[in-house]
Order: structure tokens, then C-alpha cells, then sequence
């Protein structure tokens, strides 16, 4: 019996696996609006710096921000390839997606050093706090995306992954949009709404 | 069993919307939009002209991205509404709760300055 073998689909006809991620996608949401309202109610409230304007860099997240939305559209094109059995680009494309993310988390964590080098520290003040929860955990899974994906990687390099598992990378890319689109909203209320 | 009998088990018009997945060339021209949403955003953020609505422009900016790609890419446009219902419902909570705390929170400081300020003269 193969792997996707063990999917089952539900009454409704559709994919058990991909309903019950769904599902799962839909409790993020609540999880990021949760940290993205606090993040807004205490905006303003700092008693002391830095302040928002005076230390984001808009330029250098910008550019973070290119850099996740290309990743979008090299995991859609990996997705299309393994659904078409064209493992030799699915393979590339797998690796650019995670490679293109392995590059957000430098750039988030230059960006977190250089804040701390200049005094934001998460005990600083209020914006510290919320801002470095909010993108620390909006972080902590684009990592876990990275590591998702890498795994993908290395099946299809050991020819584990095919077109029998589509649904598998199409799950994989569920996830690393999502993170994507919490991104659109992060950087909009937090970076460029000020 | 193969995955090839696991999809036979699906009906077939769930199987249809699971697989009608959008080409290359649409993936491609929805990044590209992306982009152009994305520079706009830098742009109007950068213009003094647009001060005035800065936010109301960057929230329908934000929200044009957002929908392009959860309805193309994740490919709720084509897939089953009910994944759309999984999804919509608790990002429709969450929104609720984020617009209910912001009135709630500022709503509150707004009356307690004029409270304040009524207290004052009085």
C-alpha cells in the first residue's frame, strides 16, 4: 500500500487530509488576528523608544517581502510540476521555495539583531514586546515551512516523491501560502501603516 | 491500492474541482500583479500626497494581495466552498475580534477624555 494509499476521502468526496489542514489553516487565523489585534492595541502606547518610524526599515523589508512572494510562485510551480510528473523541476522548484525562505530568515534575523544593536530589546517597551511576538512567531513558521519543504526535497531527490503524492505538496504549499499571506498583512499594519 | 483508486472513491465533481488547478501562465501573471501591488504599496507609502489616505490605500492594496493569493495560489477559487467555509469563517472571527478590540480599546480612551475633560470644567 503506498503512502497516499492511506488518504480517505470524506462523505463529502473531497480529501480528508486536505479538509482537516483547512480546518487546521482556519485556527491560524485566529492565532495571527489574535497577535496582530495586540500588536494594535498597544500601538502608540510606548512610553519610551525607539518608536516604530524612528527603526523600521522599510526598503530592507520590502524586499523581504518580494523575496516570500516569490517563493509563493515557485511553490505553485513545483506543485504543478510533481502534478504533471516532471520530477526534475519540481525538484528545483522545491529548493528555490526554500531556499527563497531560508533568505527571509536571514534577513528577519539581521533584522532582529540590528533592532537589538540599537536598543530594542523585547523588554524595551510596548512595540518591542508585540512586534518581536508577532514576527518571532510569524518567523518560527516560516522555519517550520523551510524545514517542510527541504523534507519534500530530499524525498524527490531519493525518487519517494511523484505524482502519486501531489496532495502531499499541494498540503505542503497550503501552509507556505498561508505564511505568505499572514506576511501581506504583517508587513502592511506593521511596517508600512505607521 | 493506488493513488489512482483513492481519487475513483471521491464523486466526481469534487474530484473535477480538486484538480482544476490553474496553469503555469495564469501562476505566472497572478506574481506579476503581486509585484505591481507590492511596488504601488512602497510607492504610495513613500508619496506625501497620499497622506491623507494612506491607510484606507494600503488596506485595499494588502487586501487585492491577500485574496490573489488564496484564491490562485492555495486555489480556493477552484476547490471545494466548503475549504473556503474552513477558511472564511474564523479569518471572519478573527476580524471581528481584531475591529472589536480597536473600538473597544480606543472607543474607551476617547470617552475617558472627554470624561476627563468634562470633569474638569465641571
Amino acid at each position: 500500500m503506498t503512502h497516499a494509499a492511506a488518504t480517505h476521502p470524506t462523505s463529502m468526496g473531497l480529501d480528508s487530509r486536505k479538509m482537516a489542514f483547512w480546518a487546521f489553516i482556519g485556527s491560524e487565523c485566529l492565532l495571527f488576528g489574535s497577535l496582530i489585534s495586540t500588536y494594535l492595541v498597544y500601538k502608540g502606547r510606548s512610553v519610551v523608544g525607539p518608536y516604530p518610524h524612528e527603526i523600521l526599515n522599510i526598503p530592507f523589508t520590502s524586499f523581504s517581502t518580494f523575496d516570500l512572494l516569490m517563493s509563493s510562485l515557485m511553490m505553485v510551480l513545483a506543485l504543478a510540476a510533481v502534478q504533471r510528473g516532471d520530477m526534475k523541476w519540481a525538484k528545483i522548484w522545491l529548493f528555490a521555495t526554500a531556499f527563497l525562505g531560508l533568505i527571509f530568515l536571514a534577513g528577519q534575523v539581521y533584522e532582529f539583531a540590528s533592532f537589538v544593536h540599537e536598543g530594542l530589546t523585547l523588554q524595551t517597551n510596548l512595540f518591542a514586546c508585540t512586534f518581536y511576538v508577532l514576527t518571532g512567531t510569524h518567523g518560527a513558521h516560516v522555519t517550520v515551512g523551510v524545514l517542510w519543504l527541504l523534507t519534500l526535497w530530499v524525498r524527490a531527490l531519493q525518487g519517494k516523491l511523484g505524482p502519486a503524492h501531489a496532495i502531499t505538496v499541494e498540503i505542503s504549499g497550503l501552509y507556505w501560502h498561508f505564511v505568505d499571506v499572514v506576511w501581506i498583512v504583517i508587513f502592511t499594519v506593521v511596517y508600512l501603516i505607521q | 491500492m493506488s493513488a489512482q483508486h483513492e481519487g475513483s472513491a471521491m464523486t466526481e465533481p469534487a474530484q473535477a474541482r480538486e484538480h482544476a488547478h490553474p496553469n503555469v501562465g495564469t501562476y505566472l501573471r497572478v506574481a506579476a500583479v503581486l509585484v505591481i501591488l507590492t511596488v504601488l504599496e512602497v510607492g504610495v507609502f513613500y508619496v506625501p500626497a497620499f497622506r491623507p489616505i494612506l491607510v484606507p490605500v494600503l488596506l485595499v492594496l494588502s487586501a487585492c494581495k491577500f485574496a490573489l493569493v488564496v484564491l490562485f495560489y492555495m486555489h480556493l477559487k477552484m476547490d471545494s466552498p466548503f475549504f473556503s467555509f474552513l477558511f472564511g469563517a474564523p479569518l471572519l472571527l478573527a476580524t471581528g475580534v481584531l475591529v472589536a478590540l480597536l473600538l473597544l480599546f480606543y472607543g474607551t480612551l476617547t470617552l475617558r477624555g472627554a470624561g476627563g475633560a468634562g470633569g474638569a470644567g465641571g
